[in-house]
């Protein structure tokens, strides 16, 4: 095998100038895609990670159609006591699970006495929403920004300019219960949070048991209960496990009492997140292509230059499968430099992007660090594309090579 | 019965052929290049065909080298009956009983002397590493190139090629060596001094030459003469004495 890479090396080298100028196509194809790759997988996981870490949860368990009402926040579709207290106990035995907390989300009024709007809130348990979406806290850009104590509100941005309300502040949320009873309650101004893309980015939050009371509930019905799990790669697999478990819990009717959902159906930046995946793939077929065109045309080019040589290797007595090994080994040669000179520009470039601590803005959040990170994985994957491609270049050339008559090789002129 | 014919042929020549004509086709035309030729050759000979161009020289080679495969006829070299070996199985045998020398060397370039004369024992025969280098210096001994043997091909003249190209025929130990106008692109003196080498190495390693040429000078260095002429053998010569040893 070294005898057939040192023959392969020193036909590269042979053409030196064909060679470098195909290794730097494969190359410039690398680089690119590698930038691409880890700059968009960076920017994905990170938009991933400020929803799933400081709104969502990394999964919400519901009560069975709530999620289709989900824009109306009905309060008819929570889960009663009872039901809560199934789920948690299940969720309390799941090795999986690092932290859950129940919400109740409620939509209403909010007035400063001077001026009147409508809010979204969520009511948590402050410490184990913290743990769920340990990121919240970082969102509050004004106030205590370590906890929510009863009484206290934590209000969007937006609405902290729009109405010219500050920390200290006393306002007041009203809302209409599920009997269609309305009631009051002075909540004080705690904290003002930073605008999030996605569902629940502009929503308020005030303690569970303040929610409670604002919408008389005697005993606590949760809306939603966010999950957060140790290991995020393991989601899926959790997903359907935790929907398995929770099949199996009926109503009187017969009918399933809970439904499961990831982040992934809750926030409509899982298809940006497709998106990006599909222009990744795109781009990484683009330099198949790239990586096809050129190591088959220099290949081809290689074999119908080298036709006299394969003729007198061939008569002197070497076998079909070596001549075609020899080429596959010069095309994998040639796909393998590109590989490394690829990689090691790529990382050289990402390092300078990476310290040149670019911005960017997404949706109202601004000032984003562009944080490109190479994942070995990707690295391995593209590397692998290239390689596998190369030697799939070269068959079809080396295939035409192993096929020569020697006799018409000898006489190519 | 066949068989043992054959057997009994294998122990004297190197190659038998019966009858054999090769036939070409010329869009639809079929053009005869061997017309029922048939002569033997015994071990150790030193033969040379003779013959205008077209006369069939290289179209006879090339069946002997299992290059190509008669059309009629019965073909054997070295005590194999080529006409029914595979294209795998001709590269094969090739590999372990002819050697080849080209007109135009066919070095392979981008391999030094030493390198070109090792790739049939590394790429064809498998020979292992001090096995190879000993047979490797022996031939570059007896050619005289063992000075050159880190050069590349185009850093030696013409005929240190084809000294070259000799070694690399001659050092699988292969029973015949078939040698295509191998003097063809060589000036007189030089063509000598190939020739000279091809018969020391005949009779240091008892195999049998077979080349090919229509240079009359170089013709009366053969010692069996073989004439064609149109595709038929149309005289055999035969000049002193086979050396021995």
């Amino acid at each position: 095998m070294g005898n057939l890479f040192k023959i392969a090396i020193r036909n590269l080298r042979r053409y030196k100038r064909r060679t470098l100028l195909t290794a730097s196509l494969v190359t410039l194809g690398v680089v690119f895609v590698l930038i691409f790759v880890s700059v968009t997988g960076s920017f994905k996981s990170m938009m991933i990670g400020q929803m799933t870490d400081s709104m969502l949860g990394h999964l919400q368990v519901h009560r069975k159609g709530y999620l289709a009402s989900i824009d109306n926040l009905p309060l008819n579709l929570n889960l009663k006591m009872q039901a809560y207290k199934k789920l948690e106990g299940i969720l309390n035995q799941q090795p999986e699970v690092e932290a859950f907390s129940p919400r109740i989300k409620f939509g209403g009024m909010f007035s400063t006495f001077v001026e009147t709007t409508n809010i979204r809130l969520n009511g948590v348990y402050p410490d184990r929403e913290l743990k769920t979406v340990p990121l919240l806290p970082s969102r509050v850009t004004n106030g205590t920004n370590k906890t929510l104590e009863k009484g206290e509100i934590w209000i969007p941005e937006l609405m902290s300019k729009s109405m010219k309300v500050n920390i200290g502040d006393t306002v007041v949320i009203i809302a209409t219960n599920k009997d269609g009873s309305v009631n009051g309650k002075q909540f004080k101004v705690s904290g003002v949070l930073e605008s999030a893309t996605g569902p629940g980015g502009r929503d308020g939050y005030i303690h569970i048991e303040d929610a409670m009371e604002v919408l008389r509930m005697e005993e606590m019905e949760v809306s939603e209960v966010a999950i957060r799990i140790k290991d995020f790669s393991h989601l899926h697999s959790f997903k359907d496990r935790l929907g398995g478990l929770l099949s199996g819990e009926l109503n009187k009717q017969g009918m399933p009492i809970y439904e499961v959902h990831t982040w992934e159906t809750l926030s409509p930046f899982y298809n940006i997140a497709r998106m990006i995946d599909m222009m990744a793939f795109f781009i990484k077929l683009m330099l198949v292509a790239i990586v096809l065109v050129s190591i088959m045309n220099v290949m081809i080019m290689a074999v119908y230059e080298r036709v006299r040589e394969i003729g007198t290797i061939a008569a002197i007595g070497t076998l079909p499968g070596k001549i075609l090994s020899m080429f596959v080994v010069e095309g994998f040669s040639l796909g393998l430099l590109g590989v490394i000179a690829g990689n090691v520009l790529g990382m050289i470039i990402i390092t300078i992007v990476n310290l040149s601590k670019i911005t960017f803005s997404f949706g109202r959040q601004t000032g984003l660090i562009l944080s490109a990170k190479v994942v070995p994985v990707d690295m391995l994957v593209i590397s692998l594309i290239v390689i596998v491609i190369s030697v799939i270049a070269s068959l079809q050339p080396a295939l035409k090579a192993s096929r020569m008559e020697p006799i018409k090789a000898l006489r190519h002129v | 019965m066949g068989l043992v014919e054959a057997e009994n042929i294998t122990k004297i020549y190197s190659v038998v052929a019966t009858k054999v004509s090769k036939d070409y086709m010329a869009g639809e035309i079929a053009i005869r290049a061997l017309n029922e030729v048939s002569f033997e050759i015994e071990p150790a000979s030193f033969v040379s065909f003779v013959g205008p161009s077209g006369s069939g020289k290289t179209t006879l080679l090339n069946l002997i080298g299992c290059l190509d495969k008669p059309t009629d006829g019965k073909l054997m070299v070295a005590g194999t009956d080529v006409l029914h070996l595979d294209r795998k199985q001709s590269a094969s045998f090739r590999g372990n009983n002819i050697g080849f020398i080209f007109q135009d060397f066919n070095l392979i370039p981008v391999l030094t002397v030493y390198e070109n004369i090792e790739y049939p024992l590394l790429m064809v025969q498998n020979i292992p590493g001090g096995e190879r280098k000993k047979r490797i210096l022996t031939m570059l001994e007896a050619v005289g190139m063992i000075d050159q043997k880190d050069k590349y091909p185009d850093q030696i003249s013409g005929g240190q090629k084809q000294r070259v190209a000799i070694a690399r025929a001659l050092v699988t130990n292969p029973k015949l060596v078939l040698a295509d106008e191998p003097t063809a692109n060589l000036d007189h003196k030089t063509a000598f001094l190939v020739l000279e080498s091809m018969k020391k190495m005949r009779n240091e390693f008892q195999t049998t030459f077979i080349f090919s040429t229509h240079d009359q000078k170089i013709v009366g260095e053969a010692e069996i003469i073989y004439s064609l002429e149109d595709g038929q053998l149309i005289g055999k010569q035969a000049k002193g004495g086979k050396k021995n040893g």
